[in-house]
């Protein structure tokens, strides 16, 4: 609450940074962070990101949303860091949404990627000027000056100064260029890569106090909870709620506009139950009576669905990569396999359902929401409302969880849209119920996979396709295939095969489909690894062998992915050596060699690149007389390069493995003419603690290659390893997701 | 009217009886350490402690809570043991589920001292957390449970 009123009292969008002494205020001249996103990265001013009070308070803006994988400590740790600051002198500001700070959209686990130069950069220039002050004052060569934590040192005099001492002076002078900045060595930093660091909101969330979006308040707002349309693109014939008014606390109901295609981020439309409190509004809703018209997704039933994504994927698609010639070795006869997979949408339920506060006034809005991404909640809310973007200022509280799903801010709109009906500020409140049956989900696919195998039993041909209606149908309606969910682990199988061959067919999207965590990797490698996996039991070979003879010979895989290319010219390129590295760690570790098999216990591996990090996963399963799994021990291994916060690694690891469980074990969302069936953790279920594997070990590979991602890339591999692992306990394959699904028995 | 006793401070309310303790603690107390997660009892996110024991407030109403003493988050002197184990092992991803997961624990460690996994596991399992940070959560009661002995 504290935190809404000071800002109101600091007006719309006064910068974070105004009470600093020393400002970097230079521009330096834009990195292209990568290459679709080059165009959005203005020239870069520093004078956004830090500042230090004469107290030697140093002030660090996150300018990326914190949902649970720390970004917002780790980057202001890389500025720390450079800076030699004393990480207990530091405030952190969460940004507002502005175009100034480039790319905010926190997706793709790419915060420390792509933002670790610019930081380093930012804390050193600081530090180079602090020095350059220092020296000046001293009349001495900065050469001869150091520093230690918030302070300037000379050696040779024994002088020292604080970082707040300096700070007026420093502020005076010219902002070096890179080239005149001194960077520290690997070997100075003191809090990248260590494992003391924790995350900086720490003592808030286990006291209380954070502040996440549903606990965002202004000041005289009201509570609204909005009915959806049952069918996506319903639009309300007729609505009743003379009984929902008799509700205590309701003030009355307001409708919100069926969204105009493509869907885009807007609000799906419906009815508003406006009332004093969350819970009144809830109960008005339950007295609502709408009557909506007809939509062309009322079709939509999972069962039909499903068998019409298969028989696509049976039939050629279109190719996306392309090796040597698969149908020349097919038609060679010999040895074929053929074996299908199938993943149902998923919802992300993240634990904090959306919401959101805004205040429509003259022309303006002001919103704070959890959401990943600020300046589409600045998109979408003006052109909802038909204002300038500039006129709409995002404020970004803390997220309970996002996943993808905290990247669109349709809630937000609501919230403005309702706010300028009212004339008041509007607090959204999602119930779960919403949450999951409104979701931008994640995506219902089916894979086909074909091989012809050699004398060896290696692959000498492997073709593969992969259906399911792309999230661009959200932008484009007429789009049936996924060209941008290609790269997601698809047209880049790292396997050392002769012939291969990538397809997609088409699909017709009837639901929101969205990014949720790690995204196509998901079933892109459920079904390369449990086909790999089925390859080397057919060869009678030890599967860990077999998947490293796929990988093959070190070496630096050709991609046709043109935004795979660019960033690999930027230190990413796909390296077979790195993955053979970590599948080589993960059986060492999980004593593989010598691991239980049959009758119930068994061990399976997989290992996926994605986010341009390496992660190789062994699922210890027991799977009871009555067909009931229970996973003693997981083992990843993670090269994701450079590491920040390696503590914080192993969590978002050891968290995948939980996340991983829920979705290859128990989660399934499924739809009836249109409408999804699930709608709480009673149906939709994700996995509690009893559920979850009991022990999960997570080894960091020591890197010095540039940092990749963190957050998602511990997800793809665990699914198939726990299908394989159930496999190689039971002898039963599970081709479909969630395993509930396969009777074990 | 009904009376009651947060974080040891009298309150009355005078509202609908039948509104469930968590909209009265976040929307009319103020106090938003007790988050929404399901309104069905189904995740803890809202636990709080009723005379000492852990309740779900998404399901408990006013009217059951009366003459009641209710301890939020807010209420637990920080650091408590829990808290300071929850620190330490670095717990947290996101945090929101984490108040609740917190209460519960405190309410199991009062009923046993030093639980088995088994016993966390069973006290814990109606508290979700979908970053999956279950494993942590386990290592911190047990942290906490030495730390009180």
């Amino acid at each position: 609450m504290k935190m809404i009123e000071n800002v109101s009292r600091r007006g719309f969008i006064q910068g974070a940074l105004a009470s600093g002494v020393f400002i970097l205020s230079a521009r330096f001249v834009a990195q292209p962070l990568w290459a679709d996103e080059a165009e959005v990265a203005p020239p870069f001013d520093p004078a956004v990101w830090m500042s230090i009070a004469s107290d030697g308070t140093v002030t660090i803006v996150a300018h990326r949303s914190e949902m649970g994988c720390g970004s917002r400590t780790a980057l202001p740790l890389v500025v720390t860091d450079e800076l030699d600051a004393d990480w207990s002198r530091v405030k952190i500001e969460q940004a507002i949404g502005d175009p100034k700070y480039g790319d905010q959209d926190t997706d793709g686990s790419h915060s420390v990627r792509s933002y670790f130069e610019l930081m380093r950069q930012v804390g050193a220039t600081g530090r180079t000027m602090l020095i350059t002050a220092a020296a000046t004052q001293w009349n001495v060569s900065p050469k001869d000056c150091s520093t230690e934590p918030h302070f300037v040192v000379h050696k040779a005099s024994g002088k020292k100064l604080g970082y707040g001492e300096l700070a007026a002076s420093a502020a005076k002078l010219p902002v070096p260029s890179k080239d005149d900045v001194r960077f520290k060595s690997r070997s100075e930093w003191r809090y990248i890569g260590k494992e003391s660091n924790a995350l900086f909101d720490l003592s808030d969330i286990v006291t209380g106090k954070a502040v996440f979006g549903m606990d965002a308040v202004m000041p005289g707002m009201v509570y609204a909870s909005v009915e959806h349309p049952p069918v996506l693109g319903q639009k309300i014939k007729t609505y009743d709620d003379k009984a929902a008014l008799k509700v205590a606390g309701v003030q009355k109901t307001l409708t919100i506009e069926t969204f105009k295609p493509p869907h885009m981020f807007q609000p799906l439309g419906g009815v508003a139950v406006i009332a004093d409190n969350t819970w009144a509004a809830f109960q008005g809703r339950k007295s609502l009576k709408i009557e909506w018209d007809s939509s062309p997704h009322a079709v939509y039933n999972s069962g039909p669905y499903r068998k019409t994504l298969e028989e696509t994927s049976r039939q050629p698609g279109k190719v996306v990569r392309n090796i040597g010639d698969v149908d020349a070795e097919f038609a060679k006869g010999g040895k074929i396999v053929e074996s299908e997979y199938y993943t149902p949408h998923l919802a992300h339920a993240s634990m904090e359902p959306p919401v959101a506060v805004a205040e429509y006034r003259a022309g303006k809005v002001l919103a704070w929401a959890p959401t990943q991404n600020p300046q589409a909640v600045q998109e979408t809310i003006a052109g909802v409302l038909g204002i300038k973007k500039e006129d709409v200022t995002c404020h970004v509280t803390l997220l309970g969880g996002g996943f993808g799903r905290k990247s669109k801010p349709d809630q937000v709109a609501e919230a403005a849209v309702l706010s300028k009906q009212l004339g008041k500020p509007v607090k959204v409140v999602w119930s779960r119920e919403d949450d999951i049956r409104f979701d931008f989900f994640h995506s219902v696919a089916a894979m086909y996979m074909k091989a012809a195998i050699g004398p060896n039993g290696k692959p000498t041909a492997w073709l593969q396709r992969t259906v399911y209606p792309p999230i661009n149908s959200m932008f484009d309606v007429s789009a049936r295939y996924a060209d941008d969910e290609m790269g997601l682990g698809w047209n880049n199988l790292p396997f050392d095969i002769p012939n291969h061959r990538a397809e997609n067919g088409p699909a017709d999207f009837h639901v929101r489909i969205g990014w949720l965590r790690s995204v196509a990797n998901i079933y892109h490698a459920y079904a390369i690894h449990s086909f790999a996996d089925e390859l080397a039991a057919m060869a009678k070979r030890d599967p860990a062998q077999y998947l490293l003879e796929l990988i093959g010979p070190d070496r630096i895989v050709k991609l046709d992915d043109k935004e795979d290319e660019e960033i690999a010219k930027q230190g990413y390129p796909l390296d077979t050596a790195r993955l053979r590295r970590v599948v080589e760690i993960v059986t060492e570790k999980s004593n593989w060699a010598k691991r239980p098999m049959g009758k119930g216990r068994g061990m399976g591996i997989a290992a996926h690149r994605s986010f341009y990090t390496y992660v190789a996963t062994v699922v210890e399963v027991e799977v009871d007389s009555k067909g009931r799994v229970r996973m003693p021990n997981v083992w990843s291994a993670i090269d994701a390069g450079t590491v920040v916060s390696p503590d914080n690694i192993r969590n978002q690891v050891e968290g995948a493995a939980v996340f991983g469980t829920s979705l290859a074990m128990y989660s399934n969302i499924t739809a009836t003419n249109g409408a999804i069936d699930q709608s709480n953790f009673d149906k939709y279920q994700i996995a509690r603690m009893s559920q979850a594997p009991r022990h999960i070990q997570v080894e960091i590979v020591k890197s010095d290659a540039p940092p990749a991602g963190v957050g998602e890339p511990g997800l793809p591999p665990f699914a198939p390893a726990l299908c394989n692992a159930v496999f190689a306990a039971t002898g039963k394959r599970v081709r479909e997701l969630p395993l509930s699904k396969t009777k074990l028995l | 009217m009904i009376r009651l006793k947060v974080n040891g401070k009298e309150k009355t309310f005078e509202g609908d009886p039948d509104m469930p303790l968590l909209w009265y603690l976040r929307d009319v107390a103020g106090l938003t350490g007790t988050k929404f997660g399901c309104g069905m009892s189904l995740c803890g996110a809202c636990t709080v402690h009723q005379n000492g024991e852990a309740i779900r407030s998404c399901t408990t109403t006013m009217r059951e809570v009366a003459g009641s003493g209710i301890t939020t988050i807010e209420g637990i002197a920080p650091m408590h043991p829990v808290q300071k184990a929850w620190m330490e092992i670095r717990v947290p991803q996101c945090g929101y589920c984490q108040t609740g997961q917190i209460m519960q624990a405190i309410a199991l460690l009062k009923e046993h001292k030093h639980p088995s996994d088994e016993e966390i596991d069973s006290a814990m399992s109606g508290n979700l957390c979908r970053c999956g940070t279950y494993q942590r959560i386990r290592s911190a009661i047990h942290q906490a449970a030495k730390e009180t002995a």
